[in-house]
């Protein structure tokens, strides 16, 4: 009893040390920090070519002018991510499954998504954009089936949910085996084991890993850019051949930061989280 | 009496090592047999295989006059007359002990929630866990998750019981209100069988006692019989080891 009352009433010897520890490495941040910022602020303003960067770079007139285009374009970019995404997650979550089932009836479906999943996360995104946002209007098909709209946003669902799969199917993996046998051991089918028992534990446990892919989702995005819609990306071209300016590619990077630090940020809380939750 | 499930000659091998090697074995309705051998000996092979979860290489597993060994044989049906409690309860972790009992009686016998409602908090009530029916797994005791285990293959009104080792990953103070609700089974009639390392409670209540080595019966017979007078020298070893 009367312990208790002594380390209330006092800091224990540890405590006092951490505390002098703690307030030493705050005084160090914070100077190296300051060090840093003075250090850009007065030498960047130094180099020779400073001027010419600022007014081609960050030009406030210019910005100015651009910057409502460039939202505006960027609720296109928003509008591509909102219809794909839940597309990208019936895809994955369907192939994740496909590759899972055991029955030899099903082996042409596994094999199919087994080689769909390393072929998709084997090519650059980029390449895929081309490929089908190029390729397949190019078959003169009629409209609308000829917009770059479709099929860029179709390369993005195919490559995103080749990597979806691949993370649920982590996670498939991840979820302890009695968890079947204890499913199966009720008279459970194999497909309502994996939908009540198996997927809800496997879907949470990898909740961090997709939430990464969204991120990467809202950037990339802006590649769809090279076959044909007028996005953030190749609105801030427009602007910059017409002014004759790099602002609006300093503007378009800010909205884009706006969005993907929170998001991020959002990813890195919930893997905390669940690692918490883990121990 | 009649026999309610009877395996002849079953044998099952992993690769090259056979861990069943020709498994008699006879159950009577209401009987409880427990099954005591040394760790790896098999014993929760053969629960398994009885469950269906492990298919036999050879032999036979009668279950009420059908054998449900024959290759090919949905096994689902058969499941659901056998339940089968772990050792590491199992429990499903993303729902509440109530969802865990109710998910196999209304996903399997198609029964609504509302019809189900009433018999599981019986069943809860029943076993001192009607305070914990919304719980989650990682918010109840060990103890508590293995009652909830019980409960959840009760509730598909199984023929029989089998229980592996279900209090071997219990702290001791935990493993009395576990052997209770066996205890109260065997008041109701239930059939049973259990690998255990629970002596006490085998002599206690078993009606037969197999004493599994290397994958065979080595020696079965009344509780008295083979803790009092082991006629095998294995047998002798073993008790002696954890008497
Ligand atoms: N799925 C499996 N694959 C390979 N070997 C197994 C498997 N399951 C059990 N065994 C082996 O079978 C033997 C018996 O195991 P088990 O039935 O768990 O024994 P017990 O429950 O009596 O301890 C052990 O040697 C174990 O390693
Ligand atoms: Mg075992």
């Amino acid at each position: 009893m009367s312990e208790v009352i002594e380390a209330v009433a006092s800091p224990g010897r540890r405590a006092v040390y951490e505390a002098r520890l703690r307030k030493r490495s705050m005084r160090i941040a914070a100077l190296s920090t300051m060090a840093v910022v003075v250090a850009i602020v007065v030498l960047v303003p130094l180099a020779p070519g400073w001027e010419a960067v600022k007014r081609s770079f960050f030009n406030g007139g210019v910005f100015t002018k651009t910057f409502p285009g460039l939202l505006n374009a960027f609720l296109l970019d928003i509008a591509i991510f909102a219809w794909s995404l839940p597309l990208i997650a019936i895809v994955g979550l369907l192939v994740a499954v496909c590759r899972d089932i055991q029955r030899p009836a099903f082996y042409p479906l596994r094999l199919f998504a087994t080689i769909y999943t390393d072929v998709f996360r084997g090519l650059p995104v980029i390449l895929v954009i081309y490929l089908v946002g190029f390729g397949v209007p190019g078959l003169g098909m009629p409209r609308p089936w000829n917009s770059p709209y479709i099929w860029g946003s179709l390369a993005l669902i195919l490559v995103y949910a080749a990597y979806v799969a691949e993370v649920i199917r982590s996670g498939i993996e991840s979820i302890h085996k009695s968890q079947r046998s204890a499913a199966l051991s009720l008279g459970l089918s194999p497909s309502d084991t994996m939908r009540y028992v198996i997927l809800p534990q496997a879907l949470r446990n990898v909740v961090p890993a997709n939430m990464n892919l969204v991120v990467a989702l809202q950037k990339d995005v802006a590649l769809l850019s090279f076959v044909g819609p007028v996005e953030i990306f190749r609105q801030a071209g427009v602007y910059k051949s017409l002014f004759a300016n790099f602002t609006p590619y300093v503007g378009a990077a800010l909205i884009f930061l706006v969005i993907t630090i929170p998001a991020t940020r959002y990813a890195d809380f919930l893997t905390h989280k669940r690692r918490r939750l883990e121990q | 009496m009649t026999s309610l499930l009877r395996l002849t000659n079953v044998r099952k091998s992993f690769g090259t090592h056979h861990v069943l090697q020709g498994i008699d074995l006879d159950v009577s309705k209401g009987e409880m047999v427990c099954l005591i051998g040394a760790s790896g000996s098999g014993k929760s092979t053969l629960l398994r295989t009885i469950n269906l979860l492990e298919p036999i290489d050879d032999g036979e597993i009668i279950l009420d006059g059908v054998d449900i060994s024959e290759p090919g044989l949905n096994p689902q049906p058969v499941r659901q007359k056998i339940g089968l409690v772990f050792q590491s309860f199992n429990l499903f972790p993303h729902m509440s002990a109530a969802d865990n009992v109710m998910l196999a009686p209304s996903r399997v016998k198609g029964l609504r929630k509302t019809e189900l409602e009433a018999p599981v908090s019986a069943l809860f009530e029943r076993f001192g866990l009607a305070d914990r029916i919304g719980h989650f797994p990682d918010q109840l005791s060990g103890g508590q998750q293995q009652r909830v285990a019980i409960i959840r293959a009760l509730a598909m009104q199984p023929e029989i019981l089998l229980f592996d080792e279900i209090t071997s990953a219990l702290d001791p103070e935990l493993v009395a209100e576990v052997l209770d609700v066996l205890r109260a089974l065997r008041g109701e009639g239930m059939t049973m069988i259990l690998a255990t390392h629970e002596m006490g409670f085998a002599r206690e209540l078993a009606d037969k006692v197999c004493f599994l080595d290397r994958g065979r019966i080595l020696e079965a017979g009344p509780p008295a019989e083979l803790f009092d007078a082991p006629k095998k020298e294995r047998t002798r070893q073993f008790l002696s080891q954890v008497l």
